[in-house]
């Protein structure tokens, strides 16, 4: 996972050469090879070296305190996100969901790497947690649809879910997971 | 910009010092454990820094972080490095070593604990040869760690160990502005400082919970992390793959009878027999004979000699008791059951070498023998017990035979053995007016003379090999703890007889009229069941030095299989073959309750058939929850889903389009295959799930080894959906080439994963081999060694008609049969439904047996809704109230009826007991 999610990130970050990885450990931490020194060890090392590598400084966030906000994000996904039980999840989504209500992405107005990293970190307890069914046609994708209850519960987080999920260049290794888009409840009913 | 902080919280001692180091100004706060500073956090989260911009911090590092960088110091790639590795590998092991140290007491525990990242810091530290961690100067990573370690490094002689680590620990730039923060954060108390902030925490989860697949207890969900494959690997799984099948002369059919050869590993495995008078449910059905068959299966694809035997208990108190209610002799009602048992087993494609029977004339002899030589080794004690007999019937009763009142709390209707109202355990002997269940006779108190065996003096030679064979063997790990307790607690001489007439008789002179108890004779059954199926069973039970034997059971079962059974063995003296590898599964629970044939709740044996679902998805949904390790349930809503998804839109997705390629694109011949470094590393990853599957399998790790199959269909369909054949056949030569080898590459695992599959889904996987025309050696070739992915069919092989393998399983077909076997139904539905699934005889019959009657049930829910009504409309007219108590009772006695037509208990159901 860790593996393809570099390579996804390396893909959006436009780097011609894709790096060479290997892990280490039962837990499967990424380990890069770096020309000019020590190996990198750590998934938000390697991604965090990948920015700087790709000259886009602002992905980490363009003053101190959006950097401290990106930074705690991704030490959020790895640390929070990442081996969470079934009981976190939702926590975890209402937690997410109060703190994106008034922002667009995960540092505010501004797309930084918190927020496919985020995103990775995500796909997987939505498809875990939240899916309802999988159509069963013998087709090559799996398809995830969200229940509608828990778009509806979880708004903001599926808001931007749905919206990082489209940013260009982003979802590669993954399924698209479906958002519903028809509401609950009509407006006759209100 | 504001810092709140909470006494005693370790994590606060880093932002502190922090603070300290960077002589940054901003107000601190102190405020309780509790305190939601973070609007957005339901739990409290400290400490927490409030920006200028409004937002809130709520990591440490993440604050020290920005402390640093507004202090005029960014942090470099490296201090990155250290700050994820304090985050994701130090902290856990830092929460672990403090909640044991803070709370439990155990200090010494935390040098174990902290061992593995102490050791790393000291390497990184020796190997830098700079005095701090970055370079030459402080950085964030040397605050964070610093103070991190700071409780621990204090408080204990862990730093001195390690030269580099308490060098720097102990360098005077970090020290100071640390000392102070621990001072402010843990008031000189050291550790118990924080006891009230640990208090609070959620317990650590330990490394090895850590290991397991987050968000759920399903093996194949969670995308693995995908591998770093080395240039030898590829080159040494595309060697493999060009060595085509083995020439070696195919499997043959098994010759019976089977017998162990020398130079061969000879298994013999059993399954727990199960006991004839009740229909087998899934909780049996997976714990038992499942879990042995797949094994079995399994074992001959590896070359081993195996045999597998089963069989039903037969004899026993129960099965008097049904015999007396159904009106027939015991025999019969084992006839009729063994049949019914066998039918099952069958439908489950269950394949046994022999499912015999206990009740047989090799079970007389066998056992017998058994008892002789354990009593000529003065292994057996005589005693004398109380029971009731009746002069009547001429009999001793069994606990089951006798009613009476029960001593403690009066009620009527106490049973020998416990009372149904206050639930306490009884003495037969203590109940008033006790009277016998069959002739209503008052039975009187005689004294009976028994046997025991003694396990007392069996216990040393006992251990002495239950230490060698659970060292040697694999036994699951609930079977050696139920086998330590059993010993911890210490054995006692166990009764071997009983006064009853359905049994193996007791060949003692003076315990004539005696059979063995069940627990002595059972077990005994899987040698008289070889020996039915073969004159040479001691060829088998009397050779531990060629025989393994494998027992499978449900846990259970475990102290019967691992302490008794082996104690009669072992005074008999006669060399006989001892259990080798104990496996026992944990319990299956149905929809998060338990499985209950009086209350009619899970699926039994006899109705998987009627649900429509073939038996291999029964098999393969029973083993991909098969609890192992971990009691697991099972779930109508997690089965349609796992059919679904993993063997609808994974492994039978995978397998009909690499054949549907071949078919439509190449007319149906395998095309010609040149391999590049993706198909070798593909090859790669493949042959190493291949070699867990078989890692595992040897183990009897059935489910996990089920997850590595489920894992080679995702990376076939990944490496379909990365080269797009139907797009490359489309172009020119070299991309046509292209889609040949990408086509062929896949065509090929899906013949190895038929293989793989054999031991979970037969039918399956025996369709997969037909419909590519795979030639039989296949089965015998992959599974040898390691394993070895060969590249069985090669180019120009034609394949013949391909299907899809599985189908659908819908929402409302689903939510329909959790319906039907939920337990609840009214009586309308069930009686309706069971008609609709035209019940075969068999399961007809054992309804009945039960005294359910769904005819009469039917006709009852009439009666009561009218009688119902009757009632109502008497009240209304506010009539006598005599005639009212009359009809009510009338209404109450039906309901009764109805509850046993039903096969409900008619006593509202049992609160149940508190659950582990």
């Amino acid at each position: 996972m860790a593996l393809r999610e570099l390579s996804s990130l390396e893909k959006y970050l436009g780097l011609k050469k894709p790096n060479k990885y290997s892990t280490q450990a039962d837990k499967k931490i990424p380990v890069l090879q770096n020309n000019n020194g020590p190996p990198l060890v750590g998934l938000v090392t390697i991604a965090c070296h990948l920015v700087k590598e790709a000259k886009r400084p602002n992905l980490l966030g363009d003053s101190a305190e959006s950097r401290a906000v990106v930074h705690q994000w991704l030490e959020y996904r790895v640390t929070k996100l990442d081996g969470c039980t079934k009981e976190d999840i939702k926590t975890i989504l209402k937690d997410l969901n109060l703190y994106l209500q008034d922002k667009v992405y995960m540092a505010g107005n501004q797309f930084t790497l918190a927020d496919p990293f985020m995103y990775y970190g995500i796909h997987p307890l939505i498809v875990c947690h939240l899916h309802r069914e999988i159509p069963g046609t013998q087709t090559c994708q799996t398809v995830v649809d969200l229940a509608i209850q828990d778009k509806e519960q979880y708004v903001n987080v599926t808001r931007w879910f749905d919206h990082i999920q489209h940013y260009p260049g982003i979802r590669h290794h993954l399924p698209p997971v479906v958002v519903p888009r028809n509401r609950l409840y009509t407006s006759k009913h209100h | 910009m504001k810092l709140f902080v909470s006494e005693g919280n370790p994590h606060c001692l880093k932002v502190l010092a922090a603070l300290e180091v960077t002589g940054v100004q901003c107000d601190v706060q102190y405020v309780n454990h509790e305190e939601r500073v973070v609007p957005f956090l339901s739990r409290p989260a400290l400490p927490a820094l409030l920006l200028p911009s409004g937002l809130h911090l709520f990591s440490s590092n993440a604050i020290c972080r920005y402390l640093f960088e507004i202090g005029g110091q960014d942090s470099s790639e490296r201090c990155n490095q250290w700050l994820e590795w304090e985050a994701t590998d130090l902290q856990p092991a830092l929460l672990q070593a403090l909640h044991m140290a803070v709370l439990h007491g155990k200090g010494s525990e935390v040098s174990k604990v902290l061992q593995g990242p102490l050791n790393y810091l000291e390497q990184s530290l020796s190997k830098g040869n700079t005095p701090y961690l970055t370079g030459e100067a402080v950085s964030v990573a040397d605050v964070v760690l610093w103070a991190a370690l700071y409780p621990v490094l204090s408080d204990s002689s862990l730093a001195s160990e390690r030269a580099s680590v308490k060098a720097w620990f102990d360098r005077g730039a970090v020290l100071h502005s640390c000392e102070s923060a621990a001072q402010k954060v843990l008031q000189g108390k050291g550790l118990q400082g924080m006891k009230s902030y640990m208090q609070r925490q959620p317990a650590p989860q330990n490394s090895q919970s850590r290991d397991t697949q987050p968000c759920n207890s399903n093996p194949a969900e969670g995308v693995e992390d995908e591998r770093a494959v080395s240039e030898e690997e590829m080159e040494a799984a595309a060697l493999t793959w060009s060595k085509g099948l083995n020439s070696c002369p195919l499997a043959t059919d098994r010759q019976h009878p089977i017998l162990p050869h020398e130079g061969k590993r000879n298994l013999l495995v059993t399954s727990a027999l199960p006991y004839v008078n009740n229909v087998p449910h899934l909780g049996n059905i997976i714990g038992c004979v499942l879990s042995a068959d797949v094994f079995s299966r399994y074992g001959r694809l590896r070359g081993w000699n195996m045999l597998f035997v089963c069989g039903t208990d037969e004899y026993g108190t129960a099965t008097e008791n049904k015999a007396r209610e159904e009106g027939l002799t015991p025999q019969q009602i084992c006839d009729k059951y063994h049949a019914i048992h066998s039918s099952i087993y069958k439908w489950f494609q269950i394949d046994f070498d022999f499912f015999g029977r206990t009740t047989t004339e090799k079970q007389t002899e066998i056992a017998q023998d058994i008892f002789w030589r354990i009593h000529k080794h003065g292994f057996l004690i005589e005693d004398t017990v109380e029971q009731l007999r009746c002069e009547n019937c001429q009999r001793f009763l069994a606990d089951r035979f006798v009613e009476g009142i029960c001593p403690q709390c009066s009620y009527p209707e106490a049973r020998g053995d416990q009372c149904d109202k206050c639930g306490r355990l009884i003495n037969a002997v203590e109940l008033r007016e006790p009277q016998c269940k069959v002739c209503r006779q008052t039975p009187v108190v005689r004294s009976s003379k028994h046997l025991f065996l003694d396990l007392p003096k069996l216990e040393p030679q006992l251990e002495q090999w239950l230490d060698k064979s659970t060292s040697t063997g694999d036994w699951t790990a609930n079977a050696k703890q139920i086998t330590r307790s059993w010993l911890r607690d210490g054995l006692k001489p166990r009764c071997i007889t009983r006064d009853l007439r359905w049994g193996t008789p007791v060949p003692h002179p003076d315990f004539k009229e005696k059979v063995f108890y069940v627990w002595f004779d059972a077990p005994i059954g899987y040698l008289s069941i070889t020996a039915n199926y073969t004159d040479k069973w001691e060829k088998w039970w009397k050779n531990p030095h060629q025989v393994e034997l494998y027992n499978f059971m449900a846990k259970d079962n475990v102290p019967f299989h691992s302490v008794v059974f082996p104690c009669s063995l072992l005074g008999a003296q006669d060399n006989y073959t001892l259990v080798s590898h104990l496996i026992a599964t944990e319990y299956l629970n149905y929809e998060d309750t338990k499985f209950s044939k009086s209350r009619g709740v899970g699926v039994f044996g006899d109705m998987a058939k009627d649900t429509g679902i073939p038996s291999d998805v029964w098999r393969f949904y029973l083993l991909y929850v098969r609890p192992e390790g971990q009691d697991s349930a099972f779930s109508w809503a997690d089965m349609a889903l796992k059919n679904n998804s993993e063997l609808l839109n994974n492994l039978g997705n995978f397998i009909n389009r690499a054949g549907m390629f071949v078919t439509k694109f190449f007319e149906g011949c395998v095309p010609a295959m040149e391999l590049q470094q993706e198909d070798k590393k593909l090859l790669a990853l493949v042959g190493w799930e291949l070699q867990q599957y078989i890692q595992l399998m040897d183990k009897v790790k059935i489910r996990d080894a089920l997850r590595h199959i489920l894992n080679i269909s995702r990376h076939g369909n990944q490496y379909i959906q990365v080269n797009e054949p139907w797009k490359k056949i489309k172009g020119g030569d070299a991309e046509r080439q292209r889609a040949g080898t990408v086509t062929g590459v896949s065509v090929n695992i899906a013949c190895l994963l038929s293989v793989m599959l054999l031991p979970y889904m037969p039918t399956v996987s025996q369709t997969i081999r037909d419909q590519l025309s795979a030639p039989q050696s296949c089965v015998n070739t992959m599974l040898q060694d390691t394993g070895t992915f060969v590249c069985s069919l090669s180019a120009g092989h034609r394949i013949g008609t391909v299907s899809p393998l599985f189908q659908k399983l819908e929402v409302d077909q689903i939510e329909a049969l959790k319906k039907r076997f939920g337990g609840q139904q009214t009586t309308a539905q069930r009686a309706n439904s069971t008609q609709l699934a035209a019940v075969p005889a068999a399961a007809a019959e054992v309804a009945t047996v039960n005294g359910v009657d769904p005819e009469k049930a039917k006709q009852l829910t009439q009666a009561v809704t009218e009688q119902g009504e009757k009632v109502r409309a008497l009240k209304a007219q506010k009539a006598e109230k005599a005639m009212i108590t009359a009809e009510v009772a009338k209404l109450l006695d039906l309901k009764k009826q109805l509850a046993l037509a039903e096969g409900k208990s008619s006593e509202p159901a049992p609160q149940k007991g508190k659950r582990k």
